[in-house]
C-alpha cells in the first residue's frame, strides 16, 4: 500500500482546522496545520504536501498573494477555501493556478470528492482515450460521444467543449477558461456563445435538460462536469 | 380689599426682575463721578481699588491716566498694568486700553479711566464705553469715572454755561444702569486752590484753564449739576427699592411721555429737554416721528437719522408712524400706549403755508388729546438761519428739463390762443390756460408748476386781457379773475404735486412689500441651505442692488464659511473677526456702524427666533435711511427665518434618522437573537446528547440530522443578514452577464430540494425563451428567498408554479403558491425590512422579501405581490433586460 498523501491546510481558524483534520485523518490522509500565511508557505516548502487547502481570507496576508507565492513552485493541487458572494475573489484564485474552490459552509463529502478528484487528476498520468460516466462515453480519440449506446451527434465545437469539460471532470472551470480553450483568446467574455453552446449540449447528453445531471452550472463561476 | 393703586405693577416687578438676572451675571459698574477734571476722580478710584486689593481681590488697571499728577501715579505703581495697545494713525501712533489683552486676562475687577473717551481709528468700538460694556458682558466687574459734562442729556446745558462744545458724550443709559455712583465733590475754592498748586495741570497750563473754564460760576454750575444728577438717582433708587420690598408708598408715577420727533435739529434739544424731564418726573419715556408726505431733503434725513440715533443713547424707544396727518398720528398712538404727557416742539414757521397751519396743528392737538397733557418746548435761535434756507429748498430741486417743458407748453398755448383770440374772447383764453397748468402738475415738480402759474398768468394780463400788450388791467372784475386766475393754478399745481409726492411714497412702499412678499414665495419653495443662499443673494441683488455674501454658522456654533462662489466678494480675515463679533453679539458691525467701522463691509447678523444663524456681510457704499434700514432689517429676518427652519429641519431629520436606526437596531436585535438562540439550542442540545449518551444508531442518526439542519438554518440566516448589510450599505451593483433561466431556476430548486419535496411543483418556461442578461447570484438569491417563503406558507401537496417569461424587454418570473395569502391591510407591508404578518408561524426575521426586493430594484426591476383569485400568493418580479440580437447557430 502506498504512504498516505498529505494535505496542508492552512487557514486561520482552530475550528475549521480541527474540523478538516478529524475528517480528513479518518479518511486516510495525513494532515499538516498553518495558521497563518507566512506558516503555510514554511510548511508547503518543507513538508511537500500532495494537496494544499487554502483560506483566502488570512489574518496576517492576502490569500490571493500566498496563493500566487506558492504556486510560483508548488506544481500539485490547491483547493481554495472562501466565504459565499466573493464569486470574484474565486475567479480570480482559479485564474491564478487554484485547482478548486470550496464555499464555506461546505459538505464534508463535497470537500473529500473535490480532494480526491484534484488528486486523481495530479498523479493520473495519461487519462484513457475513452470516459464513461454511467451510460455515457466519450471516445476522445474517434471523436464520438455515445449515450445509451446510441452515437449522439455532435458538432465539433460541442464535442471539444465536451471533452474538454469530461477531461477535467468534477473540477469546476471557469467561463472565460473555457472560452480561451474552445474558441480562443478573441471569445474572451463572450459567455453567450458558451451559453448556447452548453444550452444545445445539454438536450443532446442529459435526460432531463430542464434539471441536468452532467453538465453542472456553479454560479456565477463556471461548469462542472459530474464525475 | 387691596387699594389697587399701591400694588407694584406685574410688568415693572417683572421688568426689574429681569434686570436684577441679567445684571448678576455681567460685570458690575462703579462710576467715579464728578463735576469737572480735577476732583480727584482717579485718585479716590486708585484708593478704592487699593483698599479692595488689600482684601485679596484681583485688580489690574485697563486704563488709567495719571497727567503726570504724582500722588496718582504713586497709587498706579502697586498694581498691575494692563499693556496699551499701539495704533498707527496715519503718522501718529496713538495707544489705547487692550480690551482683548482684558477680556483674556480676566481679572476679578479692571480699573478704566474716563469713560467717555473716543477711541482711536481702527479700534474695535469707536467708544470706550462699548469696550467697557464688552468686558461687563465678560463678567469682569469695572471701576471708572466720568465728568458731569460727558453725559449726553447734559451736554446741552454745559455748552451753554460754559460755551464749551462737548464732543466725548456718554449715552445716559450707560450712567443711569451703572451699579453704583460715587460722587466726588470739593467747593470750588478748594478745586481753584488745588489748580493754584499746580497738583490738576502744570502751572503754565493752570494760569490758563482758570481764565477760560474755571471759572468760580462755571465751576458751581457745573457742581450744581453733578449733585443734582446724583440727588435725582438716589430718589430713583429708593423707589426702585421700595418697589422691590413692596414698600407702600409713594410708587412710580404711572407717567407716561411721548415727544414727537421730527427731522430738525431742534428736535435733538426736545429730546434732551423731554429725558431730563421723565428722569425728574420718574416717567417712562417714548419717541415718535411722523412720516407724513412731506419728503425731507438730504440734510434733513440725515438730521433725522442723527435724532433717531441720539434717542437711542439717551435710552428713549423710538417709534415710527406713517400718517399723513400728524395730530391725529400722535394722538392715535398717545391713546394707545397709556400717554399722560405729549411734548412737542413749537412748529417752526417755514412758509405762509405752515403759519396758516402752525395754530391749526397746535390748536388741533391740544383739542384731540383729551385728558392727555400737551407741553409745547420754546423754538430755537437758530431757526432764523434755517428759515432762509428752507425757503428755496422744495422750490428749485425738480431739474432744468421740466422747467423748459412748462415754459415750451405755456408759449405753445399761448400762440394757440392768440390766434383763436378772435373767435374765443379773451375769457377763455383763462380757461384754457387753467387747464393746461393743472394738466402740467400731473408730469412736473412743484417748482416748474409755479413757474408755469405765474407765467400764464402774466401772459394772459399782457397779451389778452384789454388793454392788450400792457400789464395794466382796466375792468376790476378782470382784476378779480386775474388773482382768482393765479391762486387757482397755484393751487391745484400745488396740491397735484403733492398727490403725486404721496402716490410715489406709496409706491415705493407697495414695491417693498412686493419685494417681500416675492422674497417669501420664493423662500417658501427653496430647499436646502444653499438654495436658500442663491434666493437670499439674489433678491438683495435685486432689491438692494446690493453684493452680499452670507456666512452661516456651523454645527459646533461658530461661524464658518460657506457658498464659495462668491466672485470678487472676499472676505479677509479681519473681516472674519468682524463676521465673529457680529455673530456673538448679533449686533450689526462694520462698515458704517459704531464697532469696528475699518472693515470693508456691513455685517448684519442674522437672528432666528431662538438662536443666531450667521452673517450677512454687505458692501455698502451709502448708509441706508432710516426707511430703508428698517426694510432691509424685515428683509433678512424673513432670510434669517428660513435659515432657522432649514436648520430646525436638518436637526429633527437627522433626529429622526437617529431615531429610525435605534429602532432597527432594536427590531434587529429582537428578532435576530430569537432566530439565532433556537439553531444554536438545538445544535448544543443535540451533539452535547450525543456526547453523553450511548444512543443506539438511529437515534444518534436523527440527532445528527437534527444538527445538520439547525447548522443549514443558522447559514440561512446568516446569509440574510450579510445580503442585508450589503444592500444597506449600498454596494451592490449587479454584474449582468449572460443567463439561461433554465439553469437558474434548476439551480435553485436544487438548492431547496429537500424544502420542495412535499409540494407538486410546475415550472413553466416557454420554447423559445431567450437568454437575459441578470447578475445570475443575485437572481438566485431572490427566487431562493421566494420559493422558500412559499414552501414555509403553503400547506403540503399543494401545487407550487414557478414561470418565467420575456415580454418586450422585461425578464418576468412569477412564483405562485396555494398557501394562505396575506391579509389585504399588510400586503403593502410585506417587503418591509423585519415585518411579519401578524400570527406567522414561529421562525424567520422578515428579512428574505425585502432582500428579495433589494435584489430586485438593484437590476432596476419591480417585484409586486398579489392575492390569488383561488387562494394563495403570486409574486411577480419583472425586470429590464436585453436579450442576445441574433440566435448562434452552432
Amino acid at each position: 500500500m502506498n504512504l498516505p498523501d498529505t494535505i496542508l491546510i492552512i487557514d486561520d481558524e482552530v475550528q475549521i482546522r480541527r474540523l478538516l483534520e478529524i475528517t480528513l485523518s479518518s479518511n486516510g490522509f495525513k494532515i499538516f496545520e498553518a495558521g497563518t500565511g507566512k506558516d503555510g508557505l514554511i510548511a508547503a516548502a518543507t513538508q511537500h504536501p500532495a494537496l494544499i487547502i487554502l483560506d483566502l481570507g488570512l489574518p496576517d496576508a492576502d490569500g490571493m498573494e500566498v496563493l500566487k507565492k506558492i504556486r510560483e513552485w508548488y506544481q500539485k493541487p490547491i483547493l481554495i477555501l472562501s466565504v459565499k458572494n466573493s464569486e470574484d475573489d474565486i475567479i480570480i484564485a482559479l485564474d491564478n493556478g487554484a485547482n478548486d474552490f470550496l464555499t464555506k459552509p461546505f459538505r464534508t463529502g463535497e470537500l473529500l470528492a473535490r480532494i480526491r478528484v484534484a488528486l486523481r487528476a495530479a498523479t493520473g498520468g495519461d487519462i484513457s482515450s475513452i470516459l464513461t460516466f454511467g451510460n455515457f462515453t466519450i471516445d476522445l480519440a474517434n471523436h464520438i460521444a455515445r449515450k445509451n449506446d446510441c452515437i449522439l451527434k455532435l458538432t465539433s465545437t460541442e464535442f471539444s467543449l465536451l471533452a474538454l469539460l469530461a477531461k477535467n471532470s468534477g473540477r469546476v472551470l471557469t467561463h472565460q477558461n473555457i472560452l480561451k480553450e474552445i474558441w480562443g483568446f478573441g471569445y474572451v467574455g463572450q459567455t453567450q456563445i458558451l451559453r448556447v453552446f452548453v444550452a444545445q449540449l445539454r438536450k443532446k447528453i442529459e435526460d432531463d435538460p430542464a434539471k441536468p445531471t452532467l453538465l453542472i452550472t456553479e454560479s456565477g463561476i463556471g461548469y462542472r462536469f459530474h464525475e | 380689599m387691596d387699594n389697587d393703586d399701591n400694588r407694584p405693577d406685574p410688568d415693572e416687578l417683572l421688568a426689574s426682575l429681569k434686570l436684577e438676572e441679567e445684571k448678576s451675571k455681567r460685570g458690575k459698574l462703579k462710576i467715579f463721578f464728578g463735576m469737572c477734571a480735577g476732583v480727584g476722580k482717579t485718585y479716590t478710584m486708585l484708593q478704592t481699588a487699593q483698599a479692595e486689593k488689600s482684601k485679596g481681590c484681583d485688580i489690574v488697571i485697563g486704563y488709567v491716566e495719571t497727567h503726570n499728577r504724582k500722588e496718582t501715579a504713586d497709587l498706579v505703581n502697586g498694581f498691575e498694568v494692563i499693556p496699551r495697545k499701539v495704533y498707527q494713525y496715519k503718522t501718529t501712533s496713538v495707544t489705547e486700553m487692550d480690551l482683548d489683552a482684558i477680556i483674556a486676562r480676566k481679572p476679578l475687577l479692571v480699573l478704566v479711566d474716563e469713560l467717555a473717551h473716543t477711541n482711536a481709528p481702527g479700534s474695535r468700538h469707536a467708544k470706550r464705553y462699548q469696550d467697557v460694556l464688552e468686558i461687563l458682558d465678560n463678567g469682569i466687574n469695572v471701576y471708572t469715572t466720568v465728568n458731569v459734562q460727558h453725559l449726553e442729556s447734559r451736554s446741552d446745558t454745559v455748552a451753554q454755561i460754559t460755551g464749551i462744545i462737548v464732543r466725548e458724550t456718554l449715552p445716559d443709559e450707560i450712567f443711569e444702569n451703572a451699579d453704583e455712583i460715587e460722587v466726588i465733590d470739593l467747593t470750588p475754592d478748594e478745586l481753584l486752590q488745588r489748580l493754584a498748586e499746580g497738583k490738576v495741570y502744570a502751572p503754565e497750563r493752570s494760569k490758563e484753564a482758570v481764565g477760560s473754564f474755571f471759572r468760580k460760576g462755571n465751576i458751581t454750575a457745573l457742581r450744581e449739576m453733578a449733585l443734582r444728577i446724583v440727588a435725582d438717582r438716589v430718589d430713583k433708587q429708593l423707589h426702585e427699592y421700595m418697589q422691590r420690598k413692596r414698600i407702600k408708598g409713594p410708587w412710580k408715577s404711572g407717567l407716561h411721555l411721548l415727544v414727537a420727533v421730527s427731522h430738525t435739529q431742534q428736535s435733538a434739544k426736545l429730546l434732551r429737554w423731554a429725558k431730563n424731564l421723565s428722569y425728574t418726573m420718574g416717567a417712562d419715556l417714548q419717541a415718535v416721528y411722523v412720516e407724513t408726505s412731506y419728503k425731507p431733503d438730504v440734510k434733513e434725513s440725515e438730521q433725522l437719522n442723527k435724532n433717531i440715533a441720539l434717542s437711542r443713547q439717551l435710552g428713549i424707544k423710538f417709534r415710527f408712524i406713517t400718517n399723513n396727518d400728524m395730530v391725529k398720528a400722535i394722538v392715535d398712538f398717545a391713546q394707545k400706549e397709556n400717554i399722560t404727557h405729549i411734548i412737542i416742539g413749537k412748529p417752526r414757521v417755514r412758509n405762509l403755508l405752515t403759519l396758516l397751519r402752525l395754530g391749526n396743528f397746535v390748536n388741533r392737538l391740544i383739542r384731540y388729546s383729551g385728558n392727555i397733557d400737551v407741553y409745547i418746548l420754546g423754538s430755537d435761535i437758530q431757526s432764523k438761519d434755517r428759515y432762509k434756507e428752507k425757503v428755496s429748498l422744495p422750490s428749485f430741486t425738480s431739474n432744468i428739463r421740466q422747467y423748459l417743458v412748462a415754459a415750451l407748453t405755456v408759449i405753445l398755448t399761448t400762440l394757440i390762443c392768440l390766434l383763436l383770440k378772435r373767435f374765443i374772447g379773451y375769457q377763455v383764453v383763462s380757461y384754457v390756460l387753467l387747464f393746461v397748468v393743472s394738466a402740467l402738475a400731473f408730469f412736473i415738480g412743484t417748482g416748474p408748476i409755479l413757474m408755469a402759474a405765474t407765467m400764464s398768468a402774466l401772459i394772459w394780463d399782457f397779451f389778452f386781457i384789454p388793454p392788450p400788450y400792457t400789464l395794466h388791467v382796466d375792468k376790476p372784475e378782470d382784476m378779480l379773475m386775474l388773482i382768482m386766475f393765479f391762486i387757482i393754478a397755484l393751487l391745484s399745481g400745488v396740491l397735484t404735486s403733492r398727490i403725486r409726492r404721496q402716490e410715489k411714497k406709496i409706491r415705493v412702499r407697495e414695491e417693498r412689500t412686493n419685494a417681500l412678499y416675492q422674497l417669501t414665495r420664493e423662500l417658501s419653495t427653496a430647499t436646502g441651505i444653499e438654495e436658500v443662499i442663491t434666493i437670499a443673494k439674489n433678491d438683495i441683488k435685486k432689491y438692494f442692488n446690493l453684493e452680499s455674501r452670507i456666512l452661516l454658522k456651523s454645527d459646533s456654533n461658530e461661524l464658518e464659511y460657506t457658498s464659495k462662489k462668491n466672485g470678487n466678494f472676499t472676505i479677509s480675515k479681519n473681516d472674519m473677526s468682524v463676521a465673529s463679533w457680529t455673530f456673538q453679539h448679533s449686533t450689526k458691525a462694520g462698515k458704517h456702524t459704531d464697532t469696528l467701522p475699518s472693515s470693508n463691509y456691513t455685517f448684519y447678523p442674522l437672528k432666528g427666533n431662538q438662536m443666531n444663524l450667521g452673517v450677512i456681510a454687505i458692501q455698502q457704499e451709502i448708509v441706508f435711511t432710516q426707511g430703508e434700514e428698517q426694510f432691509w432689517e424685515t428683509f433678512i429676518s424673513q432670510i434669517s427665518g428660513k435659515f432657522e427652519r432649514e436648520y430646525l429641519r436638518n436637526m429633527a431629520k437627522q433626529a429622526f434618522l437617529l431615531n429610525e436606526s435605534d429602532k432597527l437596531y432594536k427590531t434587529l436585535f429582537n428578532s435576530i437573537s430569537h432566530e439565532l438562540r433556537i439553531p444554536v439550542a438545538t445544535i448544543m442540545g443535540a451533539s452535547d446528547s450525543l456526547i453523553i449518551t450511548e444512543h443506539p444508531q438511529e437515534i444518534r442518526k436523527e440527532l445528527t440530522n437534527e444538527i445538520f439542519n439547525a447548522s443549514k438554518r443558522l447559514n440561512r440566516l446568516i446569509e440574510n443578514l450579510l445580503n442585508m448589510s450589503r444592500l444597506e450599505s449600498g454596494r451592490i451593483s449587479p454584474r449582468l452577464d449572460w443567463c439561461d433561466i433554465h439553469d437558474l431556476i434548476n439551480k435553485v430548486i436544487e438548492s431547496l430540494q429537500d424544502e420542495l419535496k412535499p409540494f407538486k411543483l410546475q415550472i413553466v418556461i416557454p420554447e423559445n425563451m431567450p437568454f437575459v442578461k441578470i447578475d445570475f447570484g443575485l437572481m438566485e438569491q431572490v427566487l431562493y428567498n421566494l420559493i422558500y417563503n412559499a414552501t414555509q406558507y403553503a400547506s403540503t401537496s399543494t401545487n407550487l408554479r414557478v414561470k418565467a417569461f420575456y415580454d418586450n424587454g422585461f425578464l418576468i418570473i412569477q412564483v405562485m403558491d396555494r398557501g394562505p395569502g396575506f391579509p389585504p391591510k399588510e400586503i403593502s407591508l410585506i417587503f418591509n425590512k423585519f415585518y411579519r404578518v401578524e400570527g406567522s408561524k414561529a421562525g424567520g426575521t422578515g428579512l428574505g422579501l425585502s432582500i428579495a426586493k433589494g435584489f430586485v430594484e438593484a437590476h432596476k426591476g419591480t417585484i409586486t405581490v398579489e392575492n390569488r383569485q383561488n387562494g394563495g400568493a403570486k409574486f411577480t418580479i419583472k425586470t429590464p433586460t436585453e436579450i442576445p440580437e441574433v440566435a448562434i447557430k452552432s
